[in-house]
């Protein structure tokens, strides 16, 4: 076995991943900026070019660019590789897919090709960077853990959904054809069942045991859930694609089942959990699972009930759920572990003995968690409510979804404000010690 | 047969145990508890670190003739933690359990990142790499006496 492409360093400079996390909460008050502008006319279907726009400012704006400066830093952790050329890696996604998820926006407001075309190419450009990369890092890793499986799965998801994306901002942009309404279903599927579920579970698997001191997910769970859902997910849009209904229909309903067993099975490693203390970001991880299991069901009901099937609303709800209520919560709670770690991390390696770093705590009180979360809820609840009833919820629901946006963009912004002040003071007062000498 | 990933991954656990309680004790106001469940956490953490530094890694750094490689990256993250722990004492030393919690946050995180790597990829690797010799390096491991300076 060769051990010498292994590293352990705790990997990329800070403003590798920083630069998404900073970038990322401000395409939520984006997205409560349209909402307020639109209006409760948003709801009026899901095919509407202001909804397209408010889908993608949350799934590329802030979903893909969380989860992708994430992955640059945690592949060194969980898988023993490191990224190559960070800093210019992360330049090469994050620009292109910030600028990307704005001119797809623009796209999808004023339906100009031109813009299309921009948008794809900067997305392409973006999106194929990242794939490249974490998919050199992933085929490299010198064990194949259960994270590293569902990794695996979750990246090859990505590259169907950004395939699919593609092909279908070239019926916009070039005009294409192609059968629209089962590529978009499709293009959904994959993004937010393969990407976003199975990166979640394979992250999931480490966090959830270690950080809230549980039992470990069940052994078979971790090395065959993802594998088995990438296998369904094929199976299903093969069928789906064939126009076989009925088979599509049952393979649909198993993979509702399996996303409902992944937010059953952490729910209930929550409730083990040993660590007694109170933790803030806790309460993301509950909201997030139980909006994948109410999703989850929802799905699973629907295509068997002509109710549901016939009612707009659930289309809405079907959106709502695993995005904002799953995606968004658990990308939210993370980022809470994440920056202020990182920012302790590097000030510590980089301080060392020449002045006192600022604790997690310090650098983030729980208070300013909490009572974001209490924000976060609030749109939660008001977006489902604006979804069944939009002329009395809409506006309510904007404005908690920018609240909540601007919220955390302030929260990690303050985190790397005070980053750079301790630094600064650090390195102008104190002289170099024989640590910081071994160290660098 | 116990392999190696089995034996300290079971250790961490351990340790996770005695770190929640402390942080428990902290949480309530209980600072004599508090310093008792600490010092108990610190040297399972102690021994486990030194079962490490002294029996587990240099046979991977024999068998892949590599000493400046993952295990230096596990070595001097043992020391960041040991630099926490002092940060811990010292809270302790002041009756400043509010700063004891903030660093507690900090450990977990550093001490987790550090488990991942070694349950995920350090361990296994070692079984694989020692093969026949995985029996004798636990041993020696379960014979190591605790206490001793850091």
């Amino acid at each position: 076995m060769n051990s010498a492409g292994l590293s352990l360093e705790q990997a990329p400079p800070f403003s590798v991943p920083l630069r998404f996390f900073l970038t990322a909460p401000w395409f939520l008050a984006l997205a409560a900026l349209l909402l307020l502008w639109q209006g409760p006319e948003v709801f009026a279907s899901r095919w509407l070019p202001a909804t397209l726009t408010l889908t993608h400012l949350l799934t590329v704006g802030f979903m893909a660019q969380v989860m992708l400066g994430a992955l640059l830093q945690m592949l060194p952790v969980v898988v023993g590789v490191v990224v190559p050329r960070p800093r210019l890696t992360a330049a090469l996604i994050h620009i292109p897919l910030t600028l990307g998820a704005l001119a797809l926006a623009a796209a999808f407001l004023n339906g100009n090709p031109i813009w299309f075309q921009g948008a794809l190419g900067l997305l392409g450009l973006g999106f194929g960077a990242a794939l490249i990369a974490v998919h050199l890092a992933l085929w490299r890793a010198p064990v194949v853990s259960g994270t590293v499986i569902a990794l695996r799965c979750a990246l090859g998801a990505l590259m169907v959904t950004v395939g699919l994306g593609l092909s279908l901002g070239g019926f916009f942009g070039w005009g294409f054809t192609l059968p629209v309404v089962v590529v978009t279903h499709l293009h959904t599927a994959w993004g937010l069942v393969g990407w976003t579920t199975l990166l979640v579970a394979g992250v999931a698997y480490q966090v959830v045991p270690m950080f809230q001191i549980t039992p470990p997910y069940p052994s078979a769970f971790v090395r065959g859930f993802a594998p088995l859902m990438a296998v369904l997910l094929a199976a299903w849009s093969a069928l789906a694609f064939g126009g076989w209904e009925m088979a599509a229909r049952l393979t649909g309903a198993v993979l509702a089942l399996g996303v409902a067993l992944f937010a059953v099975t952490t729910l209930r490693l929550l409730t083990q959990r040993r660590r007694k203390i109170g933790d803030p970001t806790l309460a993301y991880w509950r909201t997030s699972m139980a909006s994948l299991l109410t999703g989850a069901l929802l799905w699973l009901l629907t295509p068997w009930s002509q109710t549901l099937a016939r009612a707009p609303q659930v289309e809405w709800l079907l959106g709502i759920l695993p995005i904002f209520g799953f995606a968004v919560a658990v990308i939210n709670g993370m980022l809470y572990k994440i920056v202020p770690f990182l920012a302790w991390f590097h000030l510590q390696a980089q301080l060392l003995g020449r002045a006192k770093v600022p604790t997690m705590k310090q650098l983030l009180p729980d208070a300013a968690i909490r009572r974001q979360f209490w924000v976060y809820l609030a749109a939660l609840l008001l977006l489902l409510a604006a979804a069944v009833h939009p002329p009395v919820f809409t506006y309510p629901a904007a404005l908690a979804l920018g609240g909540t946006g601007v919220w955390l963009g302030v929260n990690l912004m303050g985190v790397w404000w005070i980053y750079r002040r301790v630094l600064q003071d650090g390195l102008a007062v104190a002289p170099v010690t024989d640590n910081e000498v071994m160290r660098g | 047969m116990t392999t190696i990933a089995e034996f300290l991954a079971n250790e961490h656990r351990g340790c996770d145990e005695s770190f929640a309680a402390a942080e428990e004790a902290a949480q309530t106001d209980d600072p004599a508890h508090c310093r008792a469940t600490f010092q108990r956490f610190r040297a399972a953490m102690e021994h486990h670190f030194q079962k490490e530094e002294t029996m587990l890694f240099p046979a991977f750094e024999q068998v892949t003739g590599n000493a400046m490689g993952p295990t230096r990256v596990m070595r001097l993250e043992h020391q960041q933690m040991r630099e926490t722990f002092a940060e811990m004492d010292g809270a302790l030393a002041n009756g400043d359990l509010e700063e004891f919690l903030g660093q507690a946050e900090t450990l977990l995180i550093l001490m987790q990142q550090h488990n991942i790597k070694e349950e995920q990829i350090l361990y296994p690797m070692c079984d694989r790499l020692l093969g026949a010799a995985v029996d004798s390096v636990i041993q020696a491991m379960r014979d190591l006496p605790a206490g001793g300076p850091p």
